[in-house]
């Protein structure tokens, strides 16, 4: 079996099914933590703790006013990464067919010269991303080995992803095959790891915002 | 002087039909071309071989379809009949030849009797191993042994074709017939592969043409392919590549896109990891080639190409199940079985985490000092 073969056939099948016993393993895992009564009077209705948790899934997605020349570049920064790998996997031709035969669905893709251009904005971004974390002293300071990886891995779909589109750097079959690979491995560390936030971000920024609205605050 | 036809060199034979110098230069630089090389090997190639005595060439047929055979019977350049008749001296193939029976068997064991060390051995099909030989048998012996005969005084063998280089149709899975390759049978010779399914008959004659010519066997690539034809991929040097760039691909084999040339890598075209000379050389002559007719590459001159995945999925799409690919069913049916593991997981670890919980709290309340 050559690599690609196995990268696109045994390789996902595995990825997959770990992706998504990992993925409901964390998500039932945490829904079923016991949470601590609270037993003080609500300072707010069950209406109004239910809106602050969704208030805050907003507000807490955008820079507080005070904080924005300290944190504005850094959001940014983020924002603007999130938006290319969006484009990139959900808007690539080869991508949508690929989603399309796992799913049924396709949609409307971008010109590959688009996407090629985005590819690269992406890859440029996420070496700054790292020279920010590595420079910036609390942020280092925070930072562990699941951070790195986690951007190594997602770092190592994207150059794989430019080689096997560009034919550079071998032949097409060993390049698609460790484009697809290295999907596999991002598949597989995924749920164990802070790329989890994609699941978690927003429940658990509206539970914080309704918790916080049920003591009179607002996000 | 000598009289026997395979006693004569090739120009000597050329002389005796009548064909001039200036002629055969011509056709040698026709079947240089055609094999990519540079303009003057052409000439040079003409005077190697009008010195050489034409070499015997014995062809094996196995556990083929005769596709190849037939294939062969359409090169241009050389053309079969000038190949067989000028410059090599056929003596053995079951399907052309006239002779049948004993005769037949008689003649392959004359050939390589006289010829013993310098003849060149062609295969065609794969060597079917199973049943002690039993599915592939030709006047009472088996394939393996008829091979293992032949390939004894073999100067060097040519597979032509999947199913001798890599095992093709007969190989995949099951392989009922436990088929193998040329080269997982004979290890002690050269051994050059000629894979498609069928192969390019310019390729077939270029590469026969080349080791006589030569008397060398050409560069090969890691499949022993010659990589004068098979060192790019029909991606590389398909007419259709701009749009691959463009990413202007054909959903389907009749809509615009299609119908404007548009790239078949979605409809499951595998031509950027197939390697052989098909958009250069193309087919009929150089009239076209499957896919200037239309039709996504299918692979077939590579390993394994029947197992791996349909033909109509692209070569970025998931790749298992029955039909070769991944269905959205399949997709779905992994997917609950895997979320019903995850959910009995995560329902264990929030028990054991709660357990946990509890206990502390317990411990925590034991701990605190008592009031009164």
């Amino acid at each position: 079996m050559d690599l690609l073969s196995f990268a696109r056939g045994a390789g996902l099948k595995f990825a997959l099914a770990v992706f998504c016993v990992g993925v409901v393993w964390r998500i039932v895992a945490f829904a079923l933590l016991r949470i601590r009564r609270d037993l003080n009077e609500p300072r707010a209705s069950m209406l109004k703790s239910v809106g602050g948790g969704l208030l805050a899934v907003g507000s807490r997605s955008w820079p507080h006013p005070e904080f924005i020349g300290r944190t504005g570049a850094g959001e940014a920064l983020g924002y603007s990464y999130h938006l290319g790998l969006f484009a990139v996997v959900l808007l690539f031709g080869p991508h949508i067919t690929f989603f399309g035969s796992l799913f049924g669905v396709t949609w409307p893709a971008l010109p590959s010269s688009v996407i090629t251009v985005i590819s690269v904005l992406t890859f440029t971004l996420f070496l700054a991303v790292l020279f920010r974390r590595v420079t910036h002293p609390v942020l280092r300071m925070l930072s562990n080995f699941d951070d790195y990886f986690s951007w190594f891995i997602t770092m190592l779909v994207i150059v794989t992803g430019l080689a096997a589109t560009a034919h550079v750097g071998g032949p097409y079959e060993t390049l698609l095959g460790l484009h697809i690979l290295s999907f596999d491995a991002l598949l597989v560390w995924f749920p164990f790891g802070k790329l989890m936030h994609a699941f978690y971000i927003f429940p658990s920024r509206a539970i914080n915002g309704s918790l916080l609205a049920r003591k009179g605050a607002i996000s | 002087m000598p009289h026997r036809d395979e006693d004569l060199t090739v120009g000597e034979m050329l002389r005796r039909h009548g064909i001039s110098r200036r002629g055969f230069i011509k056709f040698c630089t026709a079947a240089a071309s055609a094999m990519a090389l540079p303009p003057l090997m052409g000439p040079a190639m003409a005077e190697q071989l009008r010195n050489v005595r034409r070499p015997s060439v014995v062809y094996l047929s196995f556990q083929e379809c005769t596709g190849c055979l037939e294939s062969l019977t359409r090169s241009f350049a050389p053309t079969i009949e000038s190949l067989i008749f000028n410059v090599i001296s056929l003596d053995y193939n079951d399907t052309l030849m006239a002779a049948a029976g004993e005769a037949a068997e008689a003649a392959r064991t004359q050939a390589i009797h006289d010829n013993f060390g310098k003849y060149v051995l062609v295969v065609d099909g794969s060597v079917p191993t199973g049943a002690g030989g039993g599915y592939c048998m030709a006047g009472g012996k088996s394939a393996v042994d008829i091979l293992g005969e032949a390939a004894k005084g073999a100067a060097a063998i040519v597979c032509v074709g999947t199913c001798a280089a890599f095992g093709g149709i007969p190989f995949a899975d099951p392989n009922p017939t436990q088929a193998w390759p040329v080269t997982a049978i004979v290890g002690d010779k050269p051994i050059i592969n000629v894979s498609g399914c069928p192969p390019i008959p310019e390729v077939i004659t270029g590469t026969l043409l080349q080791f006589v010519s030569t008397g060398k066997v050409p560069d090969l690539d890691e499949h022993r392919r010659p990589k004068v034809f098979f060192g790019n991929t029909i991606h590389d040097r398909c007419y259709r590549r701009p749009f691959f760039d463009e990413g202007k691909f054909a959903k389907s084999f009749d809509d615009e896109g299609a119908r404007n040339g548009w790239c078949l890598y979605e409809l499951g075209c595998k031509g950027p990891t197939t390697y052989n000379a098909c958009a250069t050389l193309k087919w009929n002559g150089g009239t076209s080639f499957p896919i200037e007719s239309g039709h996504g590459c299918i692979g077939c001159a590579e390993p394994g190409f029947w197992d791996k995945g349909s033909f109509y999925s692209a070569l970025s799409n998931p790749a298992w199940g029955k039909s070769g690919e991944a269905s959205p069913t399949e997709v779905l049916r992994l997917a609950g079985v895997a979320a019903a593991t995850g959910v009995a997981i995560g329902a264990a670890s929030a028990a054991v985490s709660r357990i946990r919980q509890h206990r502390q709290e317990q411990q925590a309340a034991d701990n605190e000092p008592k009031g009164g």
